[in-house]
């Protein structure tokens, strides 16, 4: 382990973001965190999710005498309400939120109100492994710069999954997949618009249908949000009625979505995990003739993050946590598809040898496509398209 | 000392409903300074009148909390009727227990697993009848209309409303009225609705208001079952209390004054349909016509079906627990593993201490508590004025208009997400339950023994603690396990007050119930179910034993 640091610590330093001075702070927060109990509040509908981040408890808890509690979170702006209220009750210490899992709007919003603590990025030794090159979504979150406020544990790319027995030849694109809706009534779900899954759903959507896609890199205005947005109502109406449950009722989140497909209620879906397909067969829920497959105009991609709110109690063992979920040992283990297959967040040529060999050793079953199939992910747009389109769903469904 | 315990009591449930209300109020009318809201304004209420999905949530609401509780009373009503004969009454009593035992979400979920259009009873059906290879796409779950959520209720509100009819019948010497009255040519039911019914109201009163309260502000079960787009107004200001857009506390706030409102307008129509009924049923008395038919197979089949349904939806989460693969059309499972109790069995263990321990804790005080304030009772003779009314307050109001204000000001304490944090506001519920079922067996209690023990000369506390409270050790005990599944169940509380950092089962199996792993989900809603299941069972099981040893004291116990 003392020998991967160093190569760490060198590595670090070609990349100008370390100096000795920086291990021995590191040295200083390894000493100050153990101990700890950090309440890491990560979104908890998902179940391999919950299994890593308990795998990774118990590497903690093991390596590093840092406790780790997942508070599984229905929707992660409760996470981000609870900092806002600590905020607003003048609790600027001790905070009850140690870590968020936390994307697009939920960390603009945090940015924007200073929320957050940092930066904390090049704090952690791994964090030179990070691909920033070849991933510049991890060091961008929604067209939004982290500035190292934000850690990047796993990546994530919009993919579907389909049932190869029943649709051996499904849409390639978002007009084709409307298309298909109509003559399979009843049969394609996508999540409720108030799950991110869902407003990626819509996202994918425009990305495809907008006349000029590089608008959607800046903030979205009062001007040119219906003007840009207008081709994808135009979509989505004429498919609505044609969506499961006549596009009037819709599953809370990818997991019930899966949900439905594995109970046969759906034919295609949308997933964030270009594994999904592969780790839901192996642990029996899908069924082993589901596919992935992706749009001929590429999908979207993007990263996971970690934050620390500005007063969390349990800086020190939050970012242990941090560079743990960055060891090539951790994102071995994430990208596994016996665990999540979540794609790793790290160059693998940085690695040395026996810690790449990790990767290399990975399965790659016939239901997850390769890197090549994947094609090159789709920027994010601003977060403020999402939170638009959040608030236009809701009025459309619920008029 | 003594003295101090119902002021203590009422303090314990009133004073965080009244802070936490107001601290609910303000911000509806646009004040709350932490948020810049320091002036009164009607915003906070233009906003949500603007809210595209509010005529349609407030029918939802009012609707589905008047369907469940009606058909709730109606169907427990009857059964009591039919419960004059012995042999019915036997089959209801033991049905009870593990149907009042069951939280509202493990059977919510259950039920979920039911009716889906995936569930047992469509797959019964594409076995039987249909054929159907892929499920209908028809939403019998999460219906527009709430059905699902309204029948789910029922479930959970008819073997309420029947253990307190049937608690109230005791004492209103109703066989000797049921027999004198069928005696005078009324058929069984007639006699029993003029002769009984009117003395068994005053009783059932508190209770059918708390049920009406409940159903129309429940968050759980609409979560699970009810539809979402709009939801149920307590759903919906449930989602706007958690928006990261803090301005929209102000419209959440006003939202909960708003159900509020609408709890307090249907309690008010109810005494109004109350005095209805009332004069309605004079009327029909006033002709004086006899007869009536006794058959009560109609009712019965309900009772059943009521019966059935909530046994199978516990089943089901068995079966689900313990499935290995199970997809539709197939009835059972392709096979069986204990796999996924064992994936989630070190998670589980932790969850489930910290279900216990607040339940735990929660319980023991409202049984002190509730024990001082009766003893106290007996021993000055009369009643305190504080009335039963108060103490039904906390189950009135919408949870969701004075939690949330509670969890600001715990905020505001630092008390947020501690375990006495959580385990006061489990006892604001807990306390209640715990009191109205201990209050009439204690006060039933034969005091001769008391004096002859105090002619023996033993001081006040030797003879609680030696006659009284050994021989209510039966009463004890259920009041316990009463008040134990009331804590296990509970949701909101928990999340509110546990600042979300504190999971018990109720708050994983409401969290997991939207996944997709349906597994998961059975074995978290079965381990949900099975504490307070134990709990009761305890409570029957625990007198029994002990009554082994003292045969004598059969009787009194």
């Amino acid at each position: 382990m003392t020998l991967t640091r160093r190569r760490l610590f060198a590595a670090a330093a070609g990349l100008g973001a370390a100096r000795p001075a920086a291990a021995a702070a590191w040295a200083e927060i390894e000493r100050a965190g153990r101990g700890q109990t950090v309440f890491w509040n990560a979104w908890g509908g998902d179940e391999r999710t919950n299994a890593f981040i308990a795998w990774a408890a118990g590497r903690m808890a093991g390596d590093h005498g840092v406790e780790v509690r997942h508070v599984r979170l229905r929707d992660t702006a409760e996470a981000v309400t609870r900092v806002v209220a600590e905020k607003a009750a003048g609790r600027s210490a001790g905070g009850s939120v140690d870590l968020i899992w936390i994307n697009g709007p939920n960390f603009l919003a945090m940015k924007q109100q200073g929320l957050l603590h940092g930066p904390v990025l090049d704090l952690l030794p791994h964090a030179a492994l990070v691909d920033r090159e070849g991933k510049p979504a991890t060091l961008v979150d929604f067209t939004v710069p982290t500035e190292g406020y934000e850690v990047p544990w796993r990546m994530a790319r919009v993919v579907f999954v389909h049932d190869a027995a029943r649709v051996p030849a499904p849409p390639r694109s978002m007009a084709a997949l409307a298309d298909w809706a109509v003559v399979h009534p009843g049969r394609l779900a996508h999540p409720s618009v108030r799950n991110f899954l869902g407003a990626t759903f819509l996202k994918q959507a425009l990305a495809e249908l907008a006349a000029d896609a590089t608008v959607l890199q800046a903030p979205a205005t009062d001007d040119n949000f219906m003007p840009v947005t207008a081709p994808l109502w135009a979509w989505y109406g004429a498919m609505r009625p044609h969506l499961w449950r006549g596009g009037r009722n819709f599953p809370d989140s990818g997991p019930s979505l899966r949900g439905l497909m594995n109970d046969g209620e759906i034919d295609i879906m949308i997933s964030f995990n270009p594994s999904e397909a592969s780790v839901a067969i192996a642990n029996g829920t899908l069924p082993p003739s589901v596919r992935t497959f992706v749009l001929a105009g590429g999908t979207i991609g993007n990263c996971s993050f970690n934050a620390i709110p500005f007063n969390a109690a349990h800086k020190e063992g939050a970012l242990l946590l941090c560079d743990f979920l960055l060891t090539p040992e951790a994102q071995a283990k994430a990208m596994d598809p016996a665990m999540m297959g979540s794609p790793t967040v790290l160059a693998l040529d940085r690695l040395a040898p026996a810690e790449r060999k990790r990767f290399d050793d990975l399965p790659r079953p016939p239901a997850t496509l390769s890197d090549g199939e994947l094609g090159r992910p789709l920027p994010e747009p601003h977060p403020s398209w999402m939170t638009r389109i959040a608030t236009a769903w809701e009025t459309l469904v619920n008029a | 000392m003594l003295r101090a315990a119902p002021f203590l009591l009422m303090a314990i449930l009133l004073l965080p409903v009244a802070a936490g209300g107001l601290a609910t109020l303000l911000p509806a009318f646009g004040y709350l300074p932490a948020l810049g809201g320091t002036a009164l304004s009607l915003d906070p209420w233009r906003a949500l009148l603007a809210w595209p999905g509010l005529g349609r949530a407030v029918v939802l609401t009012a609707g589905t909390g008047a369907a469940a509780t009606g058909i709730s009373l109606g169907l427990a009503v009857a059964l009591a009727i039919a419960a004059r004969r012995a042999g019915v009454l036997a089959v209801i009593e033991a049905a009870l227990a593990p149907l009042l035992a069951t939280p509202h979400a493990a059977l919510a979920i259950g039920f979920g697993f039911l009716a889906a259009p995936s569930g047992w009873i469509a797959r019964l059906a594409a076995w039987a009848v249909t054929g159907w290879q892929v499920p209908p796409d028809i939403a019998t779950v999460q219906d527009p209309a709430g059905i699902a959520l309204v029948l789910a209720l029922c479930l959970k509100e008819t073997p309420y409303l029947l253990l307190m009819i049937l608690a109230a019948l005791a004492q209103v010497q109703a066989p000797a009225r049921q027999l004198m009255a069928q005696g005078l040519g009324y058929g069984p039911r007639r006699a029993w609705l003029f002769g009984v019914f009117p003395l068994v109201w005053p009783q059932m009163r508190l209770p059918v208001m708390a049920v009406l309260a409940f159903s129309l502000s429940v968050v759980d079960v609409a979560i699970i079952l009810g539809p979402s787009n709009p939801p149920t107004l307590a759903v919906q200001v449930l989602r706007w209390f958690g928006d990261p857009d803090l301005a929209l506390w102000f419209v959440a706030s006003a939202g909960a004054m708003l159900l509020a409102g609408i709890v307090l307008a249907a309690l008010t129509l109810l005494r109004g349909a109350e005095a209805a009924v009332a004069w309605a049923g004079r009327q029909v008395a006033r002709t004086g016509r006899r007869g009536g038919s006794g058959f009560d197979g109609v009712t019965l089949g309900g009772g059943a079906v009521v019966a059935i349904v909530a046994l199978a939806a516990l089943a089901v989460l068995g079966v689900w627990s313990l499935a290995q693969s199970w997809r539709f059309p197939d009835l059972l499972p392709r096979g069986w593993t204990l796999a996924s109790w064992q994936a989630q069995a070190p998670g589980l263990a932790g969850t489930a201490g910290v279900t216990l321990g607040i339940g735990v804790a929660a319980t023991a005080i409202a049984l002190l508590l509730a024990v001082a304030c009766l003893e106290n009772e007996r021993r000055i003779g009369h009643r305190p004025h504080a009335s039963l009314a108060l103490l039904y307050l906390p189950l009135l109001v919408p949870q969701v208009a004075f939690l949330f204000g509670m969890q600001a000001l715990l905020v505001r304490l630092r008390l947020d997400g501690t375990l006495a944090a959580l385990v006061w506001a489990h006892l604001i519920f807990v306390l209640p339950y715990v009191f109205l079922a201990l209050a009439d067996p204690w006060r039933a209690f034969d005091t001769r023994l008391l004096r002859t023990a105090s002619c023996l000369g033993a001081p006040p506390w030797r003879v609680l603690l030696h006659v009284s409270l050994p021989l209510l050790a039966r009463p004890l005990l259920a009041a316990a396990a009463a008040g134990f599944a009331v804590s296990a169940g509970l949701y909101l509380p928990t999340l509110f007050a546990g600042a979300g950092r504190v999971a018990t089962l109720t708050t994983e199996a409401v969290t997991l119930s939207s996944g997709g792993d349906r597994r998961v989900v059975a074995v978290m809603a079965a381990a949900q179910a099975l504490l307070p299941l134990l709990a009761y069972a305890l409570a029957v099981g625990l007198p029994a034993w002990r009554a082994r040893r003292r045969a004598g004291l059969a009787v009194a116990a």
